[in-house]
């Protein structure tokens, strides 16, 4: 329910790897076309940290924790607290949310808090592709139990954890990151309705061991559970935040397959126009998804003040979280 | 739904679902109709049918029932055999 401390996004921003791995690349690694890709799954490239398939595991120690995920981490929040006018000094906890860390331990929250300065707390959120909405709605959370300033990041080494000859699943994932900086304003939440969930009797649909044998999907099980708890859980933070679909001025959703946002966009009464899209460019970025379509719907101008956002997203787990966010710079305490 | 529904009535609304998911003229749902062929429908179409038909006929198909089903008639049978 809105807490007495209002809370605000004074800064957004993204970080993609510089490689560009595209459906053509894709295909020089199984039997499959641009046009298959496409079709199903709406994705025409993604990126990838460490270079066209990451073949190779991850250095078992990067140097200073600095692994790939760290590093993309480390620049989308250092752009979000630049674009907020603070430093990370200024920032009482770091949420990041990865579901690609980049050791066991510690959390990869710790190299990244010493990158950008930040000395108040921080921790790893892991609810897999709903990771950054619940870690929005703990940022919310904690600005109502007296936090200033959190920094959320959402930050994905996704190759590192594809197996590339998986040919029913290689294709979908990418690289990245995005971040938001969640101040303390006076007046309400932003944070006007949220749902988080978890089904964990559905683990078998998607999961990654220990030891490379990379990530394993019954996408066509995922795809009908994705869409129903989706639809069911962004209907609930709807009630609660007590607006309608037809008052989202921007629909966020997990960019994981265009034809599972639309499918969910279609279920809720949310026209196309009104649904922020990345995964042409980016595939599913896991956690990283919602934060890079949202800087990338901000920097293009589609937000004004007082515009209500809804957030949704289904991860492995199975998790699932929506938020309704009232946009707005506020002014912060 | 279910029990009172004859087969008739039942087919004509599986035709609904398909032509409003599949996006294809009512007179090519058929029962020798196949999907992949006839209809143009991929994998994730099917499952957007199947989703759709156990909405509208508050059904339960499991995703092992889907297995080999590739014409319009084997996914009516499957449908028909819940009701």
């Amino acid at each position: 329910m809105p807490s007495e401390h209002g809370c605000a996004i004074t800064g957004w921003a993204s970080a993609l790897p510089t490689t560009v791995v595209t459906n053509q690349d894709i295909m020089t690694l199984f039997d499959t076309s641009d046009e298959w890709i496409v079709e199903r799954t709406g994705i025409r490239q993604r990126r990838a940290a460490d270079g066209p398939f990451v073949a190779e595991r991850p250095p078992a120690s990067p140097d200073g924790g600095m692994g790939t995920t760290a590093q993309l981490a480390a620049q989308a929040g250092h752009a979000a607290l630049e674009r907020a006018g603070l430093t990370g000094a200024d920032i009482d906890l770091l949420v990041l949310c990865t579901t690609s860390p980049d050791q066991l331990v510690p959390a990869t929250s710790s190299p990244v808090a010493n990158a950008l300065g930040i000395r108040g707390g921080g921790m790893d959120i892991n609810a897999a592709c709903a990771g950054f909405t619940y870690g929005l709605v703990s940022a919310a959370g904690m600005v109502g139990v007296g936090a200033q300033r959190v920094l959320v990041i959402g930050a994905e080494t996704l190759s590192r954890i594809t197996n590339w000859s998986d040919r029913s699943n290689a294709f979908l994932f990418g690289d990245g990151a995005g971040a938001v900086v969640v101040e303390a304003v006076p007046g309400e939440s932003s944070l006007l309705g949220w749902d988080v969930g978890v089904d964990g009797s559905l683990q078998p649909l998607f999961y990654a061991d220990h030891g490379g044998t990379g990530m394993r999907m019954r996408g066509q099980e995922v795809f009908r559970k994705a869409i129903r708890m989706t639809v069911d859980s962004a209907t609930k933070s709807l009630e609660m935040a007590k607006v309608q679909a037809s008052d989202i001025a921007l629909f966020v959703p997990h960019q994981a397959n265009v034809r599972i946002m639309d499918a969910v966009a279609e279920r809720l009464g949310i026209p196309g126009d009104r649904v922020a899209s990345v995964i042409q460019q980016t595939g599913n970025t896991s956690s990283a998804s919602i934060p890079i379509a949202l800087s990338d719907a901000a920097d293009n101008g589609r937000l004004n003040e007082g515009d209500l956002i809804l957030f949704a997203g289904f991860g492995a787990g199975m998790t699932w979280a929506s938020a309704v966010w009232r946009w707005g710079s506020g002014t912060p305490r | 739904m279910g029990g009172q529904m004859g087969p008739e009535e039942s087919f004509d609304l599986f035709k609904q679902c398909a032509v409003e998911v599949l996006q294809v003229e009512p007179s090519k749902i058929v029962p020798e109709a196949r999907f992949a062929d006839d209809l143009d429908a991929d994998s994730l179409d099917l499952v957007e049918l199947v989703m759709a038909l156990e909405e509208k006929f508050g059904i339960d198909v499991a995703e092992a029932e889907l297995e080999g089903v590739q014409t319009v008639g084997q996914a009516y049978e499957l449908v028909a055999s819940k009701l």
